[in-house]
């Protein structure tokens, strides 16, 4: 195998480990301050990347530049599955806080098909074709084992991360997050508005989301209804992995993730992607039952 | 012994029976089955209304032979075990020939008893390789085996010269199903298969495996599966700008598929059935059908009409409703149908009708001549 076919690899693992990594944020932020696994979290991408094509199209007919349609496009899809982030917690997240997981559990997964089919209905059940909307760049298509579309991928996913580090780590909103996921009545006796933090949580990991769902949907240039739902799984793996309710843990495991697949169906089959996945799940597991980079969580007295 | 004899007695009896039946002057009885009621009527009604259209059109005309033809239109369901019980009806009944089974499971069912009673059957929807193996030496059918589209692959990529080919499908059974045939027949052609994996549906990216396959000599990807799956394949076989023949079936042939690929589909492949919608006499039919029963034909409507008038057309040739007379007939001759211009290979499978390949140009599917 030359070097160059190992880097065509290489890098189309890292393509699919950045969009894993740009679901499975909002999986892990979620559960670091609910302990709530969030289902629907992988139809807010399907979502995101709906509601972009539904812009490009109607601002395409009002014929304004195609960079202005773009921007407009995302950012008014990542405002909007934001603000589905936000319905999505107060309708089916907050009435349960209080109850037993179990049962928020259950609502997420009633959200999830909710959602699924409500954009079925409501849009389409067939498949649709996505606009190529990535730009293409003339350096990077002399090189061999590289596209503009992969680069533009972890441009964003890179931002994103960079992003998300600062704001957690940086910023009043970040030190509640963190407060709120340590213990929560404490947080709540030092003056912070729970719910309010955790409804920023819900915006930031939707948006996110809808991030991702555009940029592969750009990539793959098709969309259905049920797009999400495979991508949430694999993220939510990618995150579970890494050590779900941690953020650098979320993007190491979907890189995993990415890898296991890209180099899993060349050296052994694609009839079997889906299987490394959930092997190296498995294994991981076995050893460090908090994932990769999971703290073991202390058992309060 | 006395078993032996009564065996004896049985056969010979319903040899007689058979004998006098053909030398009857009255009705020629003719079996009609499928299923009429239950969850498969869709394969069944549609056929069973064409072959009742052109036998009402002979009886209307002096018939065949200058003979009436009657109809015994059984429904069995589908189900094998009520099938069986259909074919001892028809063989009771001292029918010629039947026009059926619709499902290939209830056509096998009765299959033994009508070879041992030399009856000729003509399936218009029964599509199992198996059938036509050769086992079945009474058994004809209009409508092309599940196998043919596999095979037209082949034959393509054949004309093609191509050398070496990928295999991909969907792991799902019609997709699966396709690829391992096509690998079968391929290979009985002398064309290499340098990779044969299965895709995950609504998989995130088929990037790894197109790269998979530009690290081996593959000319072709032949692919088994639908529309969407296919249309990302063929994005990422662009993308990475493979030079390959892309192959692919009816589960592609869609409207989906062109608009979802759009450019990148442009100059591949896809098999579907024949068109026929231009043939006059298909015209005739869908005519004759709606203007009887007031709405578009179903199913296996074309392959219905197709089978009865092949079958009495045989009868015509022959001058006789004897099976050894309508069988040679049968395999001997070729006949004008809604499906088109048809013949019989030796096993009964239809020549001249099933499969084409067409090629998308400008966003369009277009029928290819071989």
């Amino acid at each position: 195998m030359s070097f160059e076919f190992f880097l065509k690899v290489f890098f189309g693992g890292l393509t699919k480990g950045s969009i894993y990594a740009l679901i499975a944020l909002g999986y892990t932020m979620v559960y670091g301050i609910v302990k709530l696994i969030n289902f629907a979290h992988g139809e807010i991408y399907m979502i995101g990347a709906f509601t972009a094509l539904i812009l490009i199209e109607a601002l395409t007919v009002l014929n304004m530049p195609f960079v202005a349609i773009i921007v407009c496009a995302v950012l008014v899809a990542m405002v909007s599955a934001a603000a589905y982030g936000y319905s999505m917690e107060k309708i089916a997240y907050k009435p349960v806080r209080s109850a037993p997981r179990l049962s928020a559990l259950i609502s997420a997964i009633g959200m999830s098909l909710f959602l699924q089919n409500y954009v079925r209905l409501a849009q389409t059940s067939s498949f649709l074709s996505f606009p190529k909307i990535l730009p293409t760049f003339q350096f990077v298509e002399k090189v061999s084992y590289l596209n503009s579309s992969q680069i533009i991928i972890y441009f964003f996913t890179v931002i994103i991360m960079i992003g998300l580090t600062w704001y957690v780590n940086f910023t009043k909103t970040g030190v509640s997050m963190r407060a709120l996921s340590q213990d929560r009545v404490m947080a709540m006796l030092m003056g912070i508005k729970v719910d309010k933090i955790i409804s920023i949580t819900f915006m930031i990991g939707s948006a996110i989301a809808a991030l991702g769902g555009i940029l592969v949907s750009a990539y793959i240039g098709q969309i259905n209804f049920y797009m999400g739902f495979l991508a949430g799984i694999k993220a939510f793996v990618a995150a579970v992995l890494g050590g779900i309710g941690n953020l650098p843990g979320a993007v190491l495991g979907s890189f995993i993730l990415g890898f296991s697949e890209s180099f899993g169906t060349i050296f052994v089959s694609s009839d079997y992607e889906d299987v490394f996945a959930f092997i190296l799940l498995i294994l991981i597991l076995l050893f460090k039952p908090s994932g990769i980079l999971g703290a073991s969580e202390k058992e309060k007295v | 012994m006395k078993k032996l004899f009564i065996i004896f007695l049985i056969v010979v009896s319903s040899v007689f029976l058979f004998a006098t039946g053909e030398s009857e002057s009255g009705p020629i009885m003719v079996g009609v089955a499928g299923p009429y009621t239950g969850d498969l009527t869709a394969l069944g009604v549609s056929a069973a209304r064409g072959v009742q259209i052109v036998v009402d059109d002979l009886n209307s005309k002096g018939g065949v032979l200058g003979r009436k033809i009657k109809l015994v239109i059984e429904d069995e369901q589908c189900e094998p075990a009520q099938a069986a019980n259909v074919a001892a009806k028809f063989v009771g009944d001292k029918v010629v020939a039947v026009i059926g089974h619709s499902c290939s499971g209830a056509t096998r069912a009765g299959m033994d008893l009508y070879k041992n009673e030399n009856l000729v059957v003509i399936s218009p929807s029964a599509t199992n390789p198996e059938l036509t193996s050769g086992i079945y030496s009474t058994f004809f059918r209009t409508v092309a085996p599940d196998t043919s589209q596999a095979k037209t692959w082949v034959d393509f990529l054949q004309s093609k010269g191509v050398r070496n080919v990928a295999f991909l499908h969907d792991k799902g059974d019609y997709g699966k199903g396709l690829a391992e045939y096509a690998k079968e027949f391929a290979q009985e052609a002398g064309i290499n298969s340098v990779l044969f994996e299965g895709i995950t549906p609504g998989g995130l990216d088929y990037s790894a495996i197109v790269l998979k396959i530009s690290n081996t000599k593959a000319q072709a990807v032949v692919f088994g599966g639908y529309y969407p799956e296919a249309s990302k394949l063929i994005s990422q076989i662009k993308t990475q700008k493979l030079d390959v023949i892309f192959v692919s079936g009816d589960g592609v042939k869609n409207p989906g598929y062109l608009g979802i690929a759009k450019q990148d589909a442009e100059g591949t492949y896809v098999t579907g059935p024949k068109d026929v919608s231009g043939l006059d006499l298909a015209k005739k039919a869908r005519t004759q059908y709606v203007d009887k029963y007031g709405e578009e034909p179903g199913s296996f409507f074309n392959e219905g009409y197709s089978a009865a008038l092949v079958l009495f057309g045989a009868m015509e040739k022959a001058k006789s409703t004897s099976s050894k007379a309508v069988m040679a007939a049968l395999r001997q001759n070729s006949f004008d149908t809604p499906i088109g211009k048809i013949s019989f290979d030796k096993n009964g499978d239809v020549i001249g009708s099933g499969f084409s390949v067409y090629e998308v140009k400008n966003g369009k599917f277009v029928e290819i001549s071989k």
